[in-house]
């Protein structure tokens, strides 16, 4: 009761208009997260509702036939496996050694370092469009890969690296620095310094790094429209062209009449495929690699 | 004060490290200045002085570790057997295998008790394995750890208690077999009978190298110590204020501040 | 013996070895960026040298073969979509992440989190087709064709809220303890304690949720590209239909030849530079790194 008294707001006009405020601000937010709830509700039942229908253990294992409309999507799901494979093989390693380079070997105030950090500060920032338009005319014309599962890759890639060296960095983050001085006065190696001291501490951010980079990957059209290419039979070899999930949808939704169905049920599909990645990323216990990776 | 001050009046054999006019700058914020003393062979020193005026960043300097620290700026020189090692092209790999240190709070490696030991061992000595069992063995005996954790050496070492942890990390900088050891508050961050059993160990310790601790416990400078530094806040910034035998410094201090500290009225 | 650097053989190769790799993944990395830059300045150097910057602001039309390059329209459709979405999703996001901070009880800030994470991991062709299905034939009843500037701003703004409300909440979670113990202390109410203190305590924060949030509007292109009609024309109205540079670019690469593809690279540098503009806002509001 006590309590009650010395919130409650004095008397008077001012004080009503305070009480009005503050009850008013409380509505405005519960109704606000209410909104955005049924916002968000609305979308994931209609894509649960609809493509649920046509999920099925046929669905995943079949090839397509008429052009998308019936069938199922297992070369899809090849091809966006080989492009995730060549993804994270290429751009894990790259990232791996940056993140060490950038957290662990350079001064946190070496003009080189800054500059590295920058570059990929702006390079998060760059729309996935123009990744594909850099793929395209990098990969595609100029490597001489033309529309392939590896120009795809490679694209997404360069994409990915920037959230993988920040969560991979986050990971690092967790070593103590207790640890680190420990081993420099010992006058340990860099080399055994990081295989027995900071990789052990690091690893749970760096496979948070991995899945959440994947996630990324798994998601992305854009930057594929002019890399991986369109073509929905299983892909012969790397340079073979391949059609990923998320074109799949693509292409069923705005090009083929009638597709709606299958589109329904790839979208489900590659929703689950998301959210399965996504909860493994934060159940490695790195909810907070999150804060700016989005 | 009776210290010599030029490398020529040095007698090598005696002193380890001569620091002479040594300061150090966090970002241009002076964390002490102008320091200069011999730290002497086979002895223990110690440093005392009141909290925030320069003690850790000093031994830091000796060993090079505020290399790692970012925008911290060292001036001067520091002899260590003859060489001076406030250079930037010294080995500071080579140089961190003679001087070892030993932090404030334990820091063992989250690894086992053996792999702590190990990995120094592998790095900077051999890798023939029957060796490594006997140094480990010699090691943990030194420190008196061997009977607690002989059956355990495979346990990770953060199971320890604080004071077993401290010992492991002193055992783990002596198989390395350091000309000297920095002590940086090794006794203040364990109960009194774990700190009372590393000042033993402290003690023993003299027969196999020389020793510079830093304290805060007045009392433990005065058992352990043969010589003792004071150092303290003058102009902003860290200055060595009294050195000499301990002897003197407690008993017949020449400063007036030096004098009110260990009474314990300054500080 | 220390001072001689080379002695001590195994560990200071090795290591040096180790430094070498890492130097050249990181140049590698940070390479990217500058080959981006260069293959953008360097495919659209034909068509800027063909007819100069001007053309792509004052030409009648975007017909490109017609050699007519006016980049106007999409300029507008972009900036007005991520307007819109921003106006929608800013105000949502934070009292989102406040909501979940400081409103909700225990369960439903947990259930409601997830959500909102859930929402920033869907991809954006899923968007897309959510809106194409379902949210374009609503509009088309109210107000023909549908496909429109509207149609693409709610589903942006549901795509960007999660990026408003998750940096929002890691500014709030980054606020030092003791100004919620010394306004308990002081036994202020929620409500003094979110306005007086915590607001203008984030404020900063905030603004750089909605800058980063601002970025990836106007850098979208599958939602956009499935539901906002694809013309190239400044709108009139929020029922009509837009083209944004992304959209642009996305709808004719594939058949874009000469200084058609030319000006498609030049679309996709004027996103560079508006994405520059709101990186380098980001850092000045975040003081220092936006991601740190
Ligand atoms: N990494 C650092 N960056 C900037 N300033 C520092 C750093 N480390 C220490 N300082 C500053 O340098 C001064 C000396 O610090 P130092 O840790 O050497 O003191 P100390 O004598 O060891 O104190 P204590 O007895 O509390 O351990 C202090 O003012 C401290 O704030
Ligand atoms: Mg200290």
């Amino acid at each position: 009761m006590l309590k009650q008294d010395l919130s409650s707001p004095p008397k008077g006009f001012g004080g009503v208009f305070d009480f009005v405020l503050r009850q008013g601000s409380t509505g405005v937010i519960w109704l606000g997260a209410i909104f955005v709830t049924a916002w968000s509700m609305w979308l994931i039942s209609d894509i649960v509702f609809n493509g649920w229908a046509g999920l099925s253990y046929d669905f995943l294992t079949h090839t397509p036939t008429n052009a998308g409309r019936e069938g199922g999507i297992a070369p899809i799901l090849v091809s966006t496996g080989l492009v995730l494979a060549i993804c994270m093989a290429v751009s894990f390693p790259i990232g791996l050694g940056t993140a060490i380079l950038l957290s662990e070997i350079t001064a946190t105030d070496s003009w080189w370092g800054g500059m590295i950090r920058r570059s990929l500060d702006v390079l998060a920032g760059v729309p996935s469009i123009v990744f594909g338009l850099f793929g395209n005319a990098f990969f595609c014309n100029i490597l001489g890969l033309g529309f392939s599962i590896l120009s795809g890759g490679l694209t997404l890639a360069c994409m990915v690296l920037p959230i993988l060296i920040r969560s991979t960095e986050e990971g690092f983050r967790a070593v103590p620095i207790a640890q680190k001085l420990g081993a420099s006065a010992l006058g340990l190696s860099r080399l055994s310094t990081l295989f027995y001291i900071l990789l052990p501490i690091a690893v749970p951010g760096l496979i948070a790094g991995f899945v959440l980079g994947v996630g990324r990957a798994v998601a992305e059209t854009a930057a594929l429209i002019f890399t991986s290419g369109y073509v929905d039979r299983y892909p012969e070899s790397w340079l073979d062209s391949g059609r990923v999930l998320s074109i799949h949808i693509y292409d069923l939704s705005m090009n083929i009449a009638g597709g709606e169905a299958h589109a329904y049920t790839s979208a489900l599909v590659l929703l689950i495929l998301v959210l399965l990645i996504n909860q493994t990323a934060s159940h490695i216990g790195l909810r907070y690699l999150r804060r700016g990776v989005t | 004060m009776n210290i010599p001050t030029t490398i020529e009046a040095l007698d090598l054999s005696s002193t380890i490290i001569q620091v002479e006019n040594l300061s150090l700058h966090y970002n241009r914020k002076p964390a002490f200045a102008e320091v200069s003393l011999p730290i002497y062979r086979d002895q223990i020193t110690s440093l005392i002085g009141p909290s925030g005026c320069g003690k850790t960043s000093f031994l830091m300097c000796l060993n090079r570790l505020v290399d790692l620290v970012p925008l911290a700026k060292m001036s001067g020189q520091i002899r260590f057997n003859a060489e001076d090692i406030a250079q930037k092209k010294v080995n500071v790999v080579a140089l961190r295998r003679k001087i070892g240190m030993i932090f404030q709070r334990p820091n063992p490696f989250p690894l086992s008790i053996k792999k702590n030991l190990e990995l120094p061992l592998k790095e900077h000595r051999t890798k023939n394995k029957a060796e490594i069992e006997e140094i480990i063995q010699t090691t943990l005996e030194a420190v008196g750890l061997w009977k607690e954790v002989k059956d355990r050496l495979r346990h990770s070492a953060l199971l320890l208690s604080g004071g077993q942890q401290q010992r492991l990390c002193i055992a783990r900088a002596l198989v390395l077999e350091p000309e000297l050891l920095l002590m940086d508050e090794p006794c203040s961050a364990l109960d009194p009978l774990s700190s009372a059993t590393v000042e033993e160990l402290i003690q023993q310790l003299k027969e196999k190298c020389s020793l510079l601790i830093v304290t805060h416990n007045l009392a433990q400078a005065r058992r352990i110590a043969d010589y003792t530094a004071l150092f303290w806040f003058a102009e902003q910034t860290g200055k060595l204020i009294e050195y000499g035998p301990s002897a003197e410094i407690f008993n017949q201090p020449k400063n007036q501040i030096t004098e009110a500290y260990i009474r314990g009225e300054r500080g | 013996m220390i001072l001689s650097n080379g002695n001590i053989l195994s560990p200071s190769t090795h290591d040096r070895f180790l430094t070498g790799i890492l130097w050249c993944f990181s140049l590698l990395a940070s390479l990217i960026l500058g080959l981006i830059l260069f293959f953008l300045v360097y495919n659209s150097l034909p068509v800027l040298w063909d007819i100069g910057i001007s053309k792509f602001f004052l030409d009648s039309s975007w017909h490109p073969s017609e050699a007519l390059f006016n980049l106007t329209p999409m300029l507008v459709g972009s900036l007005l979509i991520m307007l819109g979405a921003i106006l929608l999703a800013a105000p949502l996001g934070i009292v989102s992440a406040i909501f979940c901070r400081f409103y909700a009880p225990k369960v439903i800030a947990v259930f409601y989190q997830s959500l909102i994470e859930l929402l920033s991991g869907i991809p954006s062709v899923v968007y897309g087709f959510w809106g194409l299905v379902t949210l374009v034939p609503l509009i088309q009843k109210v107000n023909p064709p549908g496909t429109s500037l509207l149609a693409g701003i709610i589903v942006l703004a549901l795509m960007i809220l999660p990026t408003v409300s998750l940096i929002a909440d890691a500014t709030f979670a980054n606020l030092p303890k003791e100004y919620f113990q010394g306004a308990a202390g002081l036994s202020l109410s929620r409500f003094t304690l979110l306005t007086q203190i915590i607001l203008p305590a984030s404020k900063s924060g905030l603004l750089t949720s909605v800058i980063l949030a601002a970025g990836r509007a106007i850098g979208e292109t599958m939602a956009i590209l499935m539901i906002c009609g694809n013309i190239a024309q400044i709108p009139d109205s929020l029922f009509s239909p837009v083209r944004t540079l992304t959209a642009n670019i996305a709808l004719e690469m594939a058949y874009a030849m000469g200084n058609h593809r030319s000006a498609l690279f030049v679309s996709g540098l004027l996103l560079m530079v508006i994405i520059f503009a709101l990186v380098s806002l980001a850092h000045r509001a975040g003081k220092g790194s936006v991601y740190a």
